[in-house]
């Protein structure tokens, strides 16, 4: 899947291994929750780069304790209407002060794109035919937020302070 | 009344040239109709039985008169010419066509409204209390709270892709004229002891296939705490609200799933991380700067006597005219339940010259009701009788507010898609077999609600008598129950027993009401005198004689 990550597209640093395949060689690489439980001192002790996949009923406080040397939380969404993820990504960032990658995966549209920004995602793995132009039409079509979410913009009523 | 400032103005207009890309996406085929179902419904926008509905907010039922004429102008320019009022306080358009919306939705944006999140798994349009602001008994205007929830939940990041819809109603009076147990959450304004005011805040409340009614989660919010504690609530919700089965997707099924206590419990431990974050705390300059916009009139020292006039003017004050809190003044109800009428439509017509009207008598505001009327919250009571005259020319003085006929009915299986049996016919049908006036007024009042499927946007659950339209092998069948109420003694009314068919349920309710009428005792309510004997003298009666039960 092609990815976007600081407004553009980039290599992928990261290799997803589902559960029971062989990790390639050099890559970093994202586990599900249920192997990064199972291995994880193995996996920090031999890898630079890990990350975890969460589905969308699991919730991100189960890794509190290993945020600090997790370079990725993916969040998946199983299906676009499936909004848990959203909550996820804002706790991540506002309540455990997550600082690194957080990626959406799965079945989102790109309408979601200018939300998953506002609540912490940084990362996206879109379809192949998605071009940076559709990016950046979704991340400025709505110039100013009512609400203050994990983003730090500033809101309509920090515009009107002004 | 709120006026946009121009953030305001630049986040709808954004809005609008969002949807146009989208719909030229969808024109052009770039985009399937299941793409772009998610992205029209967000805007309001319905693909229903015949054609396109258009669902357009009024935001805690306030209209000015220049936003009425543009409701006019719509429907004369884009419709058939006419609109419907629905139980939210919205106006839906029931024939624009795609290509059009966009215009739709620019001229809208002209006037200050839109139709952001009347669909969608999101925070709908948020109701109020349709006298607020001028109502006898009422604490504080609720409008000012609404409006901060407007805006906090307009394109909310977090809560757009929420388990189901969700409903929000707020009011500032003990006397609850805004259905507030019915709603996902809803906002009382209160006093405490030491004469501050806040919020009440409840939860879980819902209609549909399984009616709760809501419960407190938070006594006495703390004015500048609100949007913390609703985004709190709202949280847990997109957390934890089921996402397996859309009949239980609702906050009403958590919140009934984990009781009071725990629900309580989890919203705290979520109001104190937010509250450790600060960013949503409302200062009191942002709270000033919004009550400012919802100061009442500068009211004249007026006669508080109520001017005389002919009988159908008698008629009409009885029970169209309710108590205001300034001497001199009035809340005057417009029907829109003319005697065999469709409820809650106005043609382009009527509502171009109801906005005369308002210039005619300096009336800067009106109010859309949940029971599908329409409201002039401020009239002087000497005005009263040359409005009334006028309103009665436009067809619209029918004298039947709280009565037999004045009912509500969602649009049913004559527009949509989801409904199982027509509402409106069997609404026309009641209001004719009820039309004399003497009649209704021995009735007194009484909530007759109607709802074509177990959607229940004809609030049928909170009906004195609620009728349900259901489908057996493709003939429409209605289910009677009574009992309900939407009021501040909210209640889910009782099941008859098995449902009537289409030639016998206005029978039925004849039958229903001549018992209450046999039963009652002097003073008492079809719902009180209801409420003393029970179901059973009313099961009784109801499928006595030739009258066969379907099934």
């Amino acid at each position: 899947m092609p990815l976007i990550k600081g407004g553009q597209f980039i290599e992928d640093p990261f290799f997803f291994v589902p559960d029971g395949k062989a990790f390639p060689d050099e890559k970093g690489v994202i586990v599900t929750l249920a192997r990064f439980q199972g291995e994880k001192e193995n996996l920090f002790a031999h890898r630079a780069l890990v990350g975890v996949r969460l589905a969308s009923n699991e919730n991100p406080a189960v890794l509190k304790s290993d945020l600090a040397r997790l370079a990725a939380v993916a969040l998946e969404f199983p299906k676009f209407r499936d909004g848990r993820a959203f909550s996820w990504a804002r706790m991540l960032r506002t309540r455990f002060g997550y600082t690194r990658e957080i990626r959406a995966v799965g079945d989102f549209l790109p309408d979601q794109l200018a939300f998953m920004a506002r609540v912490g995602f940084d990362a996206f793995e879109v379809r192949q035919d998605f071009t940076l132009d559709q990016f950046h039409r979704a991340m400025t079509e709505i110039s100013a937020p009512y609400q203050p979410s994990a983003d730090g913009r500033k809101t309509i009523r920090d515009l009107r302070a002004r | 009344m709120y006026r946009y400032d121009e953030f305001d103005a630049r986040f709808v207009a954004e809005r609008v040239e969002q949807f146009r890309g989208q719909v030229a996406r969808r024109l052009s085929g770039e985009l399937t109709e299941d793409q772009f179902k998610p992205l029209r419904l967000m805007n309001g926008l319905y693909l229903q039985l015949h054609a396109y509905m258009l669902r357009i907010a009024v935001p805690y039922g306030t209209l000015d008169a220049r936003q009425l004429r543009m409701l006019a102008h719509i429907a004369r320019k884009y419709d058939k010419g006419y609109g419907h009022f629905t139980t939210r306080q919205n106006i839906q358009f029931n024939w624009p066509r795609l290509v059009d919306v966009p215009d739709i939705l620019a001229e809208l944006a002209s006037v200050e409204m839109h139709a952001i999140q009347t669909s969608g798994n999101c925070i709908r349009n948020v109701t109020a209390d349709h006298f607020a602001g001028a109502a006898a008994d009422e604490i504080e205007d609720p409008r000012p709270v609404a409006e901060i929830v407007r805006q906090w939940s307009s394109l909310h990041p977090e809560f757009s892709f929420l388990p189901r819809k969700f409903k929000i109603a707020v009011s500032g009076s003990a006397h609850d004229r805004a259905a507030l147990k019915f709603h996902d959450m809803a906002i009382e304004i209160v006093r405490n002891e030491a004469g501050e005011t806040g919020y009440k805040v409840l939860v879980g409340g819902g209609m549909g296939r399984t009616p709760y009614l809501g419960y407190t989660i938070g006594e006495f919010v703390a004015k500048q705490d609100i949007l913390a504690f609703l985004e709190s609530v709202m949280r847990v919700y997109n957390e934890e609200g089921r996402r397996d089965n859309l009949y239980k997707s609702r906050i009403k099924i958590l919140a009934n799933a984990l009781g009071p206590e725990e629900m309580r419990r989890r919203a705290m431990v979520e109001f104190e991380e937010i509250r450790k974050g600060g960013t949503l705390q409302l200062p009191r300059a942002e709270l000033d700067r919004i009550d400012a916009y919802f100061a009442p009139p500068a009211f004249e020292t007026l006669s508080d006597e109520m001017p005389a006039g002919d009988t159908a003017f008698a008629d009409w004050v009885k029970t169209n005219v309710s108590r205001h809190r300034a001497p001199g003044y009035a809340i005057a109800t417009i029907s829109l339940k003319p005697i065999g009428g469709v409820p809650g439509d106005a043609t382009h017509a009527q509502m171009d010259a109801l906005a005369d009207l308002m210039d005619a008598h300096g009336l800067a505001e009106i109010r859309v009701s949940h029971e599908q009327n329409l409201v002039l919250p401020h009239v002087k009571m000497c005005d009263l009788p040359q409005v009334h005259a006028r309103l009665k020319e436009l067809g619209l003085a029918t004298p039947n507010a709280g009565l037999v006929t004045d009912i509500i009915a969602c649009p049913g299986l004559d527009y949509c898609d989801l409904a199982n049996a027509r509402s409106i016919p069997v609404a026309q049908e009641i209001s004719e077999r009820f039309a004399d006036l003497g009649r209704q007024h021995d009735i007194g009042e009484l909530k007759i609600k109607i709802s074509g499927c177990i959607n229940a946007c004809g609030h049928h659950h909170a009906g004195h008598i609620g009728i349900l339209g259901v489908d057996k092998k493709g003939v429409e069948f209605y289910q009677l129950q009574l009992g309900g109420s939407g009021a501040q003694d909210a209640s889910i009314g009782e099941i008859l027993g098995p449902a009537f068919g289409r030639d016998e349920i206005v029978d039925a309710v004849e039958r229903v009401i001549g018992t209450y009428l046999d039963l009652r005792e002097p003073g008492e309510r079809f719902l009180d005198t209801y409420r003393r004997v029970g179901i059973v003298p009313f099961k009784n009666v109801a499928y006595g004689q030739d009258l066969h039960a379907a099934y």
